[in-house]
């Protein structure tokens, strides 16, 4: 159980949450949708402590996460730009973080899986963006967290890793765990997503199942929907 | 056998007259005579007086006639501070091997362990002297020497000590080998010509180590100053010889290694300056050769003030001072040359030993330390640096002309 | 933190910028040596331009290795770990190996010309010391100036002009206001104002190596007290001390309120 409370964050007077208050209880995929600059990584990055909030608290398992740094062995993160020191290689960068987490791991399997072996011995900054990302995918996937944060995981996918990576969500899905996505892809919105958390101007619009959204707006799919919801509030 | 008694025969008959006609008189706690006054008293021009070991209360031992008293196993005599301990005023005195205690201290009279006036011919040699306050003080006398002496007063203060041995009106001392401390100055010499002063320590002494005053003709060398208010003060005086002496951490307030005022045709050679405020401070001297001395670790290695002429410097070594001169007169024919600059950064291309470029040994920071002493606390900094880098490129503040043109590489051996 | 600074030594220790550091060192030592031909000689050239040299090359390193070691910064900040301890880890790894550059580059040169052997070893020993500190205290300043700006090229030039202000522009003025203000006394003043300033600080620690001689010259009986007894070496080493503890403090203050 994830639960966001009043929070209220600015960058100097660019307001990015106007109070956000958001429940995430059980398991399931949560998408965050909203345009550019809505604060959608902003909150992402709150939740991790990463941005520190004006205002507010973040509250797991009824216990105030904010300025604590242990509850992070329970999240795994996805961030939405894979940028690692370059003069680490592949191998050396993962050994290093489950060094630092001490947790069991299947990084080999997920190797395997994104077929990186042939990138293990080179330096981070030598790779393509397409490669990152994979690399990325197995730093977000191969510790078993109860908690998995997701930035925007499909940027720069061929379609193959794509087809893997929603099988990988799938399959933690099944165990329980809860999933917090941001994603402008609405097919994967669509496909993926238990819960639709629509974040716009710093606050929460809408928060409900597909189903629920499309209701609400009479429309006959998603985008449809999301579009009714952006012009209504901008009239 | 006949040839080793006739020997001895004559040297008896030599020796006679000079050894006396009687036994030495002997004082001691149990003789005839306990007090060496009565001794003195009783003995007759050429008599030798025996000291035996105890200690004797007395003061103000006249001594009027040749007589020679010496201490056996070094009796102590103590003046309990009510005068003078010896007062001699007769020519070919010999006192040896007393400890001499307690000197009595007076405002109006210079009182001291041994007193001579108007004496020719002393010796004064291998005494223990403490807490006196003056130690050895000869007026108006010639032909005296003063040799093995260990002279120490207890005192912190100028206004209330005197000086460990105190030459005045007088000629032809020789003073040797002495040890001095604790005392106002260690050695003063005022009016005292063509006299020698060697292996002397000095040390600990409240005003100077040594100090001359209006005195000509004097050699002294091989003696070692240290850590007194200042090293060596040499004042008003002509043809002074000083030579192989170490001045060693005169530290303090305008503190010097020595100290030249007023004087003329000196020659300091071979001494040691080692970590003094101020090396050597020339104010106001005149034909005066420095030659292969070694200045090094001093705040200041020459201070020049006042008007000076035909002082020359060369085959000195300046190491490692914090300033190297600080100048503050007219050029006139001072000269500098072949000395050895610690801080010297030019080279030599030809090979010669000899630096290419001059040295200018005044930096433009040392006058800004001379103006407001407080600055001294920026000495080293990047921006000083850059301060006097741009002065010895296009000097302003200091003499153009103030240079040592032919700088070595190499310390002067 | 031990992770962390392990990782962020060796990651510098293999850039080729330490590298660089080590083998300037190296040249200057042996340069110096070639150039002086006599240990204390060298030694007094050292002490002049390490008190410059290491706030320099402390400050650019600083603020280079915190923009460049963004992305692992970021990394670690979502993982379990303590801001304080990411951030204290960097900075130390960076301290820790540029001081190590220093000793290593300047100690084999000197080594190798037997410094063991002379009676320099102490003031030799005091001068790594003295380098050393610089450079934490410098980092230290490198840091705290990167996170206060997220613009590179203003760090940068903030940094340099850091250096500029603590190496030149203080003494500078320092020196105008002691001349302009000669006649009153000043000697409290200029200790405070040495006091306030690393650079100042750790130059005062080779005065009182090498000119006790000059500064006893000097009449006020706060400079006589100072520097004529133990108080001058303890109050600069405990203030120099301070120089390193407290910029740290204001990087663990700080760090705690950015965003990433």
């Amino acid at each position: 159980m994830i639960s966001f409370q009043n929070i209220h964050k600015q960058y100097g007077r660019v307001k990015v949450l106007n109070g956000v208050d958001l429940g995430l209880s059980g398991g399931g995929v949560h998408t965050i949708l909203g345009p550019n600059g809505s604060g959608k990584t902003t909150l992402i990055k709150i939740l991790l402590g990463m941005v520190i909030p004006q205002k507010g608290e973040v509250v797991i398992d009824s216990k105030i996460v904010n300025g604590k740094w242990e509850y992070r062995n329970d999240i795994d993160y996805l961030p939405q730009i894979a940028r690692f020191p370059d003069n680490l290689s592949v191998s050396e960068l993962i050994k290093m973080i489950i060094h630092l987490r001490k947790k069991s791991n299947r990084s080999e399997e997920l190797i395997r899986l994104f077929k990186l072996e042939p990138f293990l011995d080179q330096k981070l900054g030598n790779l393509s963006g397409g490669t990152r990302q994979k690399v990325n995918l197995v730093l977000a996937f191969m510790f078993d967290s109860r908690i998995i944060i997701l930035d925007e995981p499909t940027t720069g996918l061929d379609p193959v890793a794509v087809v893997h990576l929603k099988e990988l969500i799938r399959k933690e899905r099944l165990k329980g765990k809860i999933i917090l996505v941001t994603t402008h892809i609405m097919s994967f919105v669509e496909e993926m997503a238990d819960q639709i958390i629509f974040l716009l101007e710093g606050k929460i619009y809408f928060k409900g199942t597909n189903e629920e959204l499309r209701a609400k707006n009479n429309s006959k799919n998603l985008e449809h929907a999301i579009a009714t919801l952006l012009e209504v509030n901008h009239a | 056998m006949n040839f080793f008694k006739s020997c001895c025969t004559i040297l008896l008959f030599i020796l006679y007259p000079i050894l006396g006609t009687s036994q030495p008189i002997t004082v001691c706690s149990t003789c005839p005579l306990q007090s060496i006054e009565a001794a003195v008293s009783k003995a007759e021009a050429g008599a030798t007086i025996l000291v035996k070991a105890g200690t004797y209360q007395e003061h103000d031992i006249a001594i009027t006639k040749p007589i020679t008293i010496i201490g056996q196993d070094t009796p102590t005599i103590d003046g309990e501070e009510k005068g003078s301990i010896f007062r001699v005023n007769a020519d070919s005195v010999m006192i040896s091997g007393f400890r001499l205690k307690n000197v009595g201290f007076s405002h109006t009279t210079n009182y001291a362990a041994v007193h001579v006036f108007e004496s020719s011919d002393f010796t004064i040699s291998k005494n223990i002297m403490e807490n006196v306050f003056f130690g050895i003080l000869i007026e108006r006398s010639k032909h005296g020497e003063i040799n093995g002496n260990m002279i120490s007063g207890e005192s912190d203060a100028e206004f209330y000590s005197g000086n460990g041995i105190h030459g005045w009106n007088s000629s032809h001392l020789m003073i040797f080998n002495n040890k001095i401390t604790a005392l106002r100055d260690g050695i003063y010499l005022e009016f005292v010509d063509d006299s020698e002063i060697a292996e002397n320590e000095s040390w600990g002494n409240v005003r100077y180590g040594l100090h001359f005053m209006f005195s000509n003709r004097d050699n002294y060398y091989n003696n070692e100053f240290r850590e007194n208010g200042s090293g060596v003060a040499v004042m008003f005086s002509k043809f002074i010889n000083m030579r192989g002496n170490r001045f060693y951490k005169n530290w303090g307030t305008a503190s010097f290694g020595l100290l030249l005022k007023e004087i003329y045709d000196a020659e300091i050679e071979e001494n040691d300056f080692y970590q003094n405020t101020v090396g050597i401070k020339v104010d106001g001297s005149t034909r005066i050769s420095y030659k292969r001395n070694n200045i090094r670790e001093n705040g200041w290695a020459v201070k020049i003030a006042g008007g000076c002429y035909t002082n020359i410097f060369t085959q000195n070594n300046f190491s490692y001072n914090s300033f190297d001169l600080s100048y503050n007169s007219k050029m006139n024919d001072n000269k500098f040359y072949e000395n050895y600059w610690s801080s010297y950064t030019g080279y030599d291309l030809d090979k010669d030993g000899i630096g290419d470029l001059p040295f200018r040994p005044v930096k433009l920071f040392s006058y800004v330390v001379n103006r407001t002493p407080e600055t001294v606390i920026l000495l080293r900094s990047f921006f000083v640096d850059i301060l006097n880098f741009s002065e010895s490129v296009s000097p302003v503040f200091t003499p153009d002309n103030l240079a040592d043109s032919k700088p070595l590489m190499k310390p002067y051996q | 933190m031990l992770n962390i600074l392990r990782y962020s030594f060796f990651d510098l220790m293999r850039s080729r910028w330490s590298y660089f550091y080590f083998v300037f060192y190296l040249a200057l030592g042996f340069a110096l040596l070639f150039l002086n031909n006599s240990l204390p000689k060298a030694i007094i050239t050292l002490m002049n331009l390490i008190v410059v040299l290491t706030p320099l090359i402390g400050t650019v390193f600083g603020v280079m290795y915190f923009y460049n070691s963004r992305e692992f910064t970021e990394l670690l900040l979502a993982q379990p770990i303590k801001r304080s301890t990411i951030f204290m880890g960097q900075y130390l790894g960076i301290a820790g190996s540029l001081s190590l550059s220093l000793v290593l580059g300047l100690g084999i040169p000197f080594l190798a010309y037997g410094v063991m052997l002379s009676g320099e070893i102490t003031n030799f020993i005091f001068l790594l010391i003295d380098g050393a500190l610089l450079t934490f205290i410098f980092v230290a300043l490198a840091f705290i100036l990167s996170l206060y700006n997220e613009n590179r090229i203003k760090g940068f030039g903030y940094a340099i002009l850091i250096w500029l202000f603590f190496a030149v522009i203080y003494d500078g003025l320092f020196l105008i206001f002691l001349l302009v203000f000669e006649n009153y006394p000043l000697d409290k003043f200029s200790l405070a104002a040495t006091m306030l300033n690393p650079i100042d600080l750790s130059r005062i620690l080779v005065l009182l190596k090498l000119d006790i001689s000059a500064l006893l010259g000097y009449t006020g009986a706060v400079f006589q007290q100072f520097f004529g007894t133990a108080m001058g070496l303890f109050l600069s080493t405990f203030m120099l001390v301070l120089w390193c503890v407290l910029p740290v403090g204001i990087i663990l203050r700080v760090c705690k309120k950015k965003d990433f």
